[in-house]
């Protein structure tokens, strides 16, 4: 078995990160307090090394680990990630000052779970990385069990997650069974038509099950809105983007079997479309706003497929980058939901009324967000909706693509309306209090929209480090 | 002349620095006088703009990669048809700073960023020459947009924004997708390189249509129109005077620059339905217009009929029609503006938009209604004013075409005369409700609005120096139209040595003609 630790700078970080939260955690007294103070230079260190990494390539682990140009662009994805959310949950009001070690520990385990699963090339291996991601999250998102909204979110987090994991497991033995290999780069070689297999077919689309959950792909989207309202909103924050970033770094790998034509990749790019407009018309008559971004983030689910049914490097550097953009448009938004609800609350449409009186720069912000996730330019998601319909366009797929654009439309009216509460109604609430204004608050809210405005700008950089992932997955 | 200067990037880009300056500043009074001076320079910075040679194409010319994987490039450039709308828009921006100046009370920054955003984003989209690079322009525009009627419009604001932001949004994403097709068909975005290839028919009739489809509810078009009335009568003046003098131009620069030439089959093959469209416009904007009482809502619902001249010219195919058109756009954006500024300034008077509010001002007012009335005979077309010019070249090329087509649109310019009269009648000479103490124009007032008016007289009097502006380039745009989709060509051509030249007068069959290009 060889093990080259240098492959591994991301991951060793990030574990080490875990073990040392781990000994706070387990340390009673002041210590265990001071989590939130050293973690978000920790998580730097992290994306540093991440950084570091990105030319790093190799096979480890019987070649059941892969580090290539896929893997290190979504382990630095995941670190930028997990520091804006750890930056983001340090000032946490519903979580008592003794559980932020326990807190930050679990939060520092799922995204560990997600850098392994960003490498793993083999059915099994991603099986298991995709749990340890999962089971984190499994404790976090019903801290709030106290209240119903909490237990039920918590309760239908774990049973759907039980349940897709166990649909999953069944498909993976499907696979085995069918193709006798659970290695991506063999099961590429496969024939996956269903006259050629159907076992196969049939286990790949439950194995998907699981991906989709994660993904909150329609018909698996129903835990989705429910556990965005409710956890915590700086839990929702780090469960809204992180584990579907996740998912997508798998569909990608996955990806390499799913040609255009086949019988899965056109159920795939169906599933795209429901999920599209189910989710933009459902989050239409929302007005709590961590639950619209619940409905929405399942049309965003819809709009990645559509790079990944294109069947071209270009299409799976589509789909990553789209991942990747809603990770910083998405943690905006949540940024700005944290900091206006300061005592912890669940924010409705109406308490952003004034927004921009009480803070401009939370307001601003807010609406680059909203405008970013509409998809109008010059910010990142208008760049990420541009190169997956280019991608995707004459492969087939095009009926998806004006599928995308004609979702889009529909949700203007919902994003918008984010926008217009926040500048156009009167602020007539007094009894939510003052937004936070502090340097922080507002540094983090302008550091992430000019992330979305710049991304949006100047694209290529990072979609070059895509298609650079894609091509090695084409070979 | 100015080979080294990027001087559209400067037109582009001085505006969002100028609004990145007024940022930090408190001060109201510094925040107007840093806009004012930010949109001098801007129109002083289109001074190398001079330098523009009508017969030599696109000029001014800046190219460089911007997205190599999917060659989007930052390519601007100007010609004819753009120049003049580049030149309208920094034209405008002083004047909608000076007619907002004691118009807007309130957050007088964020508005006045507002509209410098929306100038960069304007003339981003007028000299665009890569499909993403314009519709990022196209888009941008939305959001400053939406605010300034949203945040400073009237009370149905809310009602307004919404309608002018989904409608616009909601047109513009098939416009995404025609683009998306091109680059796809084509190979590249730019827009010069896809204008020398030739799309088959069946594309070119779904990219019209999506195309089309955005650019009409920009113009607007009948049925498309609806947001236009509730969008200029919420907006502020100034933002009434931008949508007006600008906005609605990018739907018809987009039908000249995308359509025509890069669709030209499925352009003549549709052309019936646009020429009904805009006839149907013409007359029910004039129609509209003429049962308001609210001025601002009568002078919107002129902009449907204006507007339908417009997009009327355009598909004619004649030199004359395209001209008309291209100079009603400017003369719509002037004139127009003008009248929304001087009902701005009536509103800080009196406080209200209805004819039997204002009644009389000809006794009080006797400056402003000699503005109003020279604006108001420009905008229905009166002999010796920029809009009678405009207009006659769009009936002539009518006439050329169809008799019934003329015969059709006669009424709308009769409409035009009667609701112009009617109103302007009432303000000068109807009795007042009660005893006026108005103030006639003051120095800023004579000030935004006596540039319009020479612009007013000099076009009608003297047009042929924008006529040779724009000439070559509808020349070069009818020959590439007629050399891929066979129209009939056009007899005459006002200016121009090829007026001597008479053919019998071409009548678009447009359905034999489309036959003709599929076969």
């Amino acid at each position: 078995m060889n093990l080259d630790l240098a492959l591994l700078v991301p991951e060793c970080a990030m574990l080490l990160l875990v073990a040392v939260l781990f000994v706070q955690a387990l340390s009673a007294g002041p210590a265990s307090v001071a989590a939130h103070r050293w973690l978000p230079l920790g998580a730097l260190a992290v994306l540093a090394a991440s950084v570091v990494a990105l030319p790093a390539e190799g096979m480890l682990l019987w070649d059941a680990y892969k580090v290539d140009g896929l893997s290190q662009f979504f382990k630095l994805c995941v670190a930028g990630g997990f520091c804006i959310a750890v930056l983001n949950a340090t000032r946490q009001p519903t979580l008592e000052e003794g559980k932020r070690a326990d807190y930050f520990l679990f939060l520092g385990v799922s995204a560990w779970g997600l850098m392994l699963l960003a490498s793993s090339a083999e059915l099994v291996t991603l099986y298991l990385a995709l749990e340890l991601s999962s089971y984190s999250l499994y404790v976090l998102i019903p801290l709030r069990g106290r209240t119903r909204e909490g237990a039920e979110a918590g309760v239908k987090y774990i049973l759907f997650g039980a349940a897709a994991t166990a649909i999953s497991l069944y498909g993976l033995s499907y696979i085995m069974a069918a193709h006798q290999t659970t290695y991506i780069a063999a099961l590429a070689a496969r024939d996956w038509s269903w006259a050629a297999s159907p076992t196969a077919v049939v286990g790949l689309s439950l194995f998907l099950c699981g991906m989709f959950y994660k993904l909150a792909l329609f018909p698996f989207h129903f835990w989705c809105p429910d556990v965005y309202q409710g956890s915590s909103n700086e839990t929702a924050a780090y469960v809204a983007t992180l584990p579907k970033l996740g998912a997508v770094v798998v569909l990608v790998r996955l990806a390499a079997v799913l040609h255009p034509g086949l019988e899965i990749t056109t159920a795939i790019a169906w599933l795209g479309v429901i999920s599209m407009t189910f989710g933009n018309l459902c989050a239409l008559v929302q007005k709590d706003v961590k639950r619209m971004l619940g409905f929405s983030s399942v049309a965003h689910a819809g709009y990645v497929t559509v790079g990944l049914v294109s069947g071209t490097a270009e299409g799976l550097a589509a789909a990553a980058f789209y991942a990747l953009v809603y990770v910083v448009m998405n943690l905006l938004c949540f940024w700005v939901v944290a900091r206006v609800a300061v005592d912890g609350r669940n924010l409705v449409l109406s308490d952003l009324n004034g927004l921009h009186r009480r803070s401009p720069v939370l307001a601003f912000a807010l609406g680059v967000g909203a405008f970013a996730l509409v998809g109008l330019p010059p910010t990142a998601g208008f760049m990420g909706k541009l190169f997956l319909i280019t991608a995707a366009w004459n492969h087939g797929y095009n009926w998806l693509v004006i599928a995308l654009a004609l979702n889009s439309a529909i949700a203007i009216y919902y994003y918008l309306s984010l926008v217009r509460h926040a500048y156009t109604e009167p602020d007539e609430n007094t009894s939510l209090p003052a937004p936070d204004q502090s340097a922080f608050s507002l540094g983090g809210a302008v550091a992430l929209a000019a992330a979305t405005l710049v991304l949006g700008i100047v694209p290529s950089p990072l979609f070059e480090k895509a298609v650079q992932a894609g091509m090695a997955l084409f070979g | 002349m100015y080979p080294d200067i990027p001087v559209l990037s400067i037109l582009i880009f001085l505006p969002l620095v100028a609004a990145a300056l007024l940022l930090p500043l408190r001060d109201d009074e510094t925040v107007r006088r840093v806009s004012l001076a930010a949109s001098l320079v801007g129109l002083a910075a289109g001074w190398p703009l001079i330098a523009f040679n009508p017969d030599a194409g696109f000029q001014f010319v800046e190219r460089m990669t911007w997205v190599a994987r999917w060659g989007l490039e930052y390519h601007l450039a100007v010609d004819g048809i753009s120049i003049l709308m580049v030149w309208l828009t920094l034209f405008t921006l002083p004047l909608c700073v000076l007619c907002s100046w004691t118009y807007i009370g309130k957050r007088v920054k964020e508005f006045h960023v507002c509209l410098l955003l929306m100038t960069s984003a304007c003339i981003g989209v007028f000299t665009s020459m890569d499909l993403v690079l314009f519709y990022v322009f196209w888009e941008a525009m939305l959001i400053p947009m939406y605010l300034l009627i949203a945040v400073w419009g009237g009370a149905e604001r809310r009602y307004a924004s919404i309608k002018f932001f989904l409608y616009t949004l909601a047109g513009s994403t098939l416009l995404l997708v025609a683009i998306v097709a091109f680059r796809i068909a084509g190979g590249t975005f730019s827009i010069p390189d896809l204008m020398q290839q030739t799309f088959g028919f069946r594309f070119q009739y779904w990219a019209f249509l999506a195309m089309a489809l955005a650019f009409a509810i920009k113009v607007p078009m009948f049925p498309f129109h609806t947001w236009l009335p509730a969008a200029h009568v919420q907006a502020p003046s100034a933002g009434s005077v931008i949508l007006a003098a600008v906005l609605l131009k990018m739907g018809t620069y987009g039908f000249l620059r995308f359509c025509l030439p890069l669709t030209p089959e499925a352009s003549v093959h549709f052309a019936p339905l646009m020429i009904g469209v805009s006839v149907v416009s013409i007359l029910y904007g004039g129609a509209v217009a003429l049962g308001q009482t609210d001025i601002k809502k009568l002078v919107a619902y002129s902009s449907v009929a204006h507007m339908g001249f417009v997009t009327l010219g355009i598909f004619l195919f004649q030199k004359s029609g395209v001209q008309g058109a291209l100079l009603q756009m400017l003369n719509h954006g002037i004139v127009t503006g003008a009248l929304f500024m001087m009902i701005g300034a009536m509103y800080e008077r009196s406080h209200s938009r209805e004819v039997a509010d204002n009644m009389g001002m000809g006794k009080y007012l006797p400056a402003f209604m000699f503005f109003w009335g020279l604006y108001a005979l420009a905008s229905f077309g009166f002999p010796g004013t920029n809009g009678f010019v405009g207009e006659v070249l769009v009936f002539v090329a009518a006439f050329q075409q169809s008799l019934t087509v003329g015969a059709l649109i006669v009424p709308g310019a009769l409409l035009a005369a009667a609701y112009m009269f009617r109103v302007s009648l009432r303000m000068a000479w109807g009795s007042p409700s009660t005893a006026k103490t108005w103030n006639d124009l003051n120095r800023r007032e004579w000030a935004y609005l006596l540039l319009p008016a020479v612009l007013v007289l000099w076009i009608g009097l003297a047009p042929a120096p924008f006529l040779r502006l724009i000439d070559p380039s509808i020349d070069r745009l009818l020959a590439d139209l007629r050399g891929r989709a066979p129209v009939k060509e056009a007899p005459l051509a006002l200016n121009h040595a090829d007026a001597v030249r008479h053919e019998p007068p071409a009548i678009l069959a447009s359905a034999a003609i489309a036959k003709e290009v599929r076969q």
